[in-house]
């Protein structure tokens, strides 16, 4: 069952095509590698199926909502970890997990079952009343990514959620994801590292706006006749006309 | 009602947290209070009168005795000629000079009329007008003494004198604390108000938090009362100081209710933070948020009939000023503290400034966009 169902969408800014036509489905409980260099238009994308961009052009349904009448209903049902950092600095850990609970509407006995369970498994007890902004960068990813599940959604979208993470961190992160994706979340990711392509279970590269290569690792592998992941993204990024945003 | 709980106890702790803020939201409102008024005077004092006395008679003497007795002048010398005292106006060391003639006192006793001559420095022409206008009222009443002096009660007055008696209503010692602390707290509220809010929305747009709020399924106008009740607090917070430093720094009792001041306060600074929010809503960086804001305070201070009276201002200026929340709140707060008025007297004042608080709110909500 697809959970995303993307058609033809794009986002112009001006005569900008920041995506240009793009169409894919995502099904339940996938890990959905998100790939592309800088200013490719993955961001924009992504912000468009979480309700926070408005689609140029396009049919999109999420988590079984469509986008344009129903936005706020996909919210409900939907994670989102923003490339910038998404926590508030001068709450502590427990006050931001309280916070973003209490917004999705989780009863207190709920935030706080919720919050006892996932300091223990971050291993942050001792740094539960600490302000958010003392905290190590990697232990800060995990952590908003950890709220970002806190309402049990659907679907949770990652921008870049390990960018200049330490790579013992990295991993960790990964086998967060992995243990999402098995209690049937379906993870939407973006990522700079390649071999963290090599873990999702389907793969997108976007190029200057537009989808240019889908399908498993593997597949993508053979087509290309690579050996690895990055060696696929190099062959189908170098003809990138866009630069650096 | 649970997320805006949840909202509101997000935003207080964040302000709390932050002693810095908290500490310019309580200072800065007291220091100002306790020194502006000081000096935000109408009343016109050490005019500097400079005196050329060509007559040295003892009548001349007791005028210029008189009129530096007064307090409003002081004396910065006698000056032989009126070239040398001209000099004092040109150097800015003298406001006024006064110069009696040779024979003042001789007119005064022979011909029962003398002349005098006053020459004003008209580039404060406040200060120029209110000097001379002191001068002359001292010199009425030296005339007066004068004829007192000479007369030999007659039967009747010779001469019909209408004389004017006039009663200071509502506020008879003519006290300008009494006018000014008010309106200056009226300001600091609203400054205070309208900064805070103007910078917290664009705070969360700069370091990125308002997308993680723009992707849950929060209300719109959830999120911005969110902002607003606990600027609402604070602004009445400073409301209170102020009104405390009035009553026991500067003696003023109230003559209306407080009830009343509390109450208008309340819908005022709803439409101050609307005003606040709706900026914070348009701009991207707190700079731009601090410099409309900044902008549109100048003008609503200025015209605001705390500095100066709406009454003298050109026509198109008097319709500003009624769409400018600032100046009915000043009016309000001279009329309940001075006049003693009440709801009801203040009713369309209230029901205008509401008006303001929907609109301004409404903009806020409307302009607030989760999905751009």
């Amino acid at each position: 069952m697809n959970v995303i169902e993307v058609e033809n969408l794009s986002k112009h800014f001006g005569k900008f095509k920041a995506v240009d036509d793009i169409s894919f489905n995502v099904s339940r409980g996938e890990i959905f590698g998100f790939l592309g260099a800088n200013g490719a238009g993955k961001t924009t994308a992504m912000r468009m199926l979480c309700g926070l961009s408005l689609p140029t052009l396009g049919e999109a349904r999420v988590a079984g909502f469509d986008l344009y009448k129903d936005a706020e209903q996909i919210k409900r049902n939907i994670g989102y970890m923003s490339q910038r950092f998404s926590l508030y600095d001068d709450l502590s850990i427990r006050e931001n997990i309280r916070f973003y609970g209490g917004i999705y509407g989780l009863t207190n006995k709920q935030i706080k079952a919720k919050t006892e369970s996932m300091l223990h498994h971050l291993n942050l007890e001792e740094e539960a009343n600490k302000m958010v902004k003392s905290l190590p960068l990697g232990w800060k990813q995990k952590l908003a990514f950890s709220v970002s599940l806190l309402h049990d959604p659907q679907i949770v979208f990652l921008d870049e959620p390990t960018g200049g993470v330490d790579p013992i961190t990295r991993r960790e992160f990964w086998t967060m994801i992995y243990e999402a994706s098995d209690k049937g979340t379906t993870v939407f990711v973006t990522t700079h590292y390649m071999d963290e392509a090599e873990y999702c279970s389907r793969v997108s590269i976007m190029v200057d706006g537009k989808i240019d290569a889908l399908g498993t690792p593997l597949e993508l592998k053979e087509k290309f006749d690579s050996p690895n992941m990055g060696d696929v993204f190099l062959k189908l990024a170098r003809k990138a006309k866009r630069g650096d945003n | 009602m649970r997320i805006l709980r949840i909202l509101l106890e997000k935003e207080f702790r964040q302000i709390f947290r932050d002693p810095a803020i908290l500490r310019i939201i309580f200072m800065l409102p007291t220091v100002q209070l306790l020194l502006m008024p000081l000096a935000a005077d109408y009343e016109v004092k050490n005019i500097k009168i400079c005196v050329v006395d060509y007559d040295h008679s003892p009548y001349s003497h007791k005028l210029i005795n008189k009129i530096t007795a007064s307090g409003y002048f002081t004396l910065v010398d006698y000056a032989d000629s009126y070239d040398e005292a001209l000099g004092y106006i040109e150097q800015d060391e003298a406001d006024l000079v006064l110069q009696v003639p040779r024979s003042f006192e001789k007119d005064l006793v022979r011909e029962d009329e003398a002349k005098l001559f006053m020459a004003l420095n008209a580039i404060n022409g406040v200060k120029a007008n209110l000097g001379g206008a002191y001068l002359r009222s001292i010199i009425i009443d030296f005339n007066n003494d004068v004829r007192l002096e000479w007369m030999q009660l007659p039967r009747f007055n010779p001469q019909p004198i209408i004389s004017i008696s006039p009663i200071n209503w509502y506020n008879p010692l003519m006290n300008y604390q009494l006018f000014m602390v008010p309106g200056i707290l009226v300001i600091l509220v609203t400054l205070v108000g309208a900064f805070l809010s103007a910078l917290n929305i664009v705070k969360e747009k700069e370091i990125g938090t308002i997308e993680q709020i723009n992707v849950t399924p929060i209300k719109k106008y959830q999120f911005i009362l969110g902002k607003l009740i606990p600027f609402w607090v604070l602004g009445l917070i400073v409301l209170t100081i102020g009104l405390l430093i009035s009553r026991y720094v500067y003696g003023i009792i109230f003559v209306g209710s407080i009830t009343t001041v509390y109450f208008f306060a309340g819908v005022y600074l709803l439409a101050v933070l609307g005003l606040g929010l709706l900026v914070s809503t348009f701009a991207n960086t707190q700079q731009q948020a601090m410099l409309l804001s900044f902008f549109m305070m100048m003008i609503f201070i200025m015209l605001g009939g705390l500095y100066t009276s709406i009454d003298s201002m050109p026509d198109w200026v008097k319709t500003f000023t009624k769409i400018n929340p600032v100046t009915y709140f000043i009016e309000v707060t001279r009329m309940v503290i001075l006049k003693g008025s009440t709801l009801v007297d203040i009713r369309s004042h209230l029901i205008t400034v509401l008006g303001f608080a929907i609109v301004l709110n409404s903009l806020a909500v409307w302009n607030y966009k989760k999905r751009s």
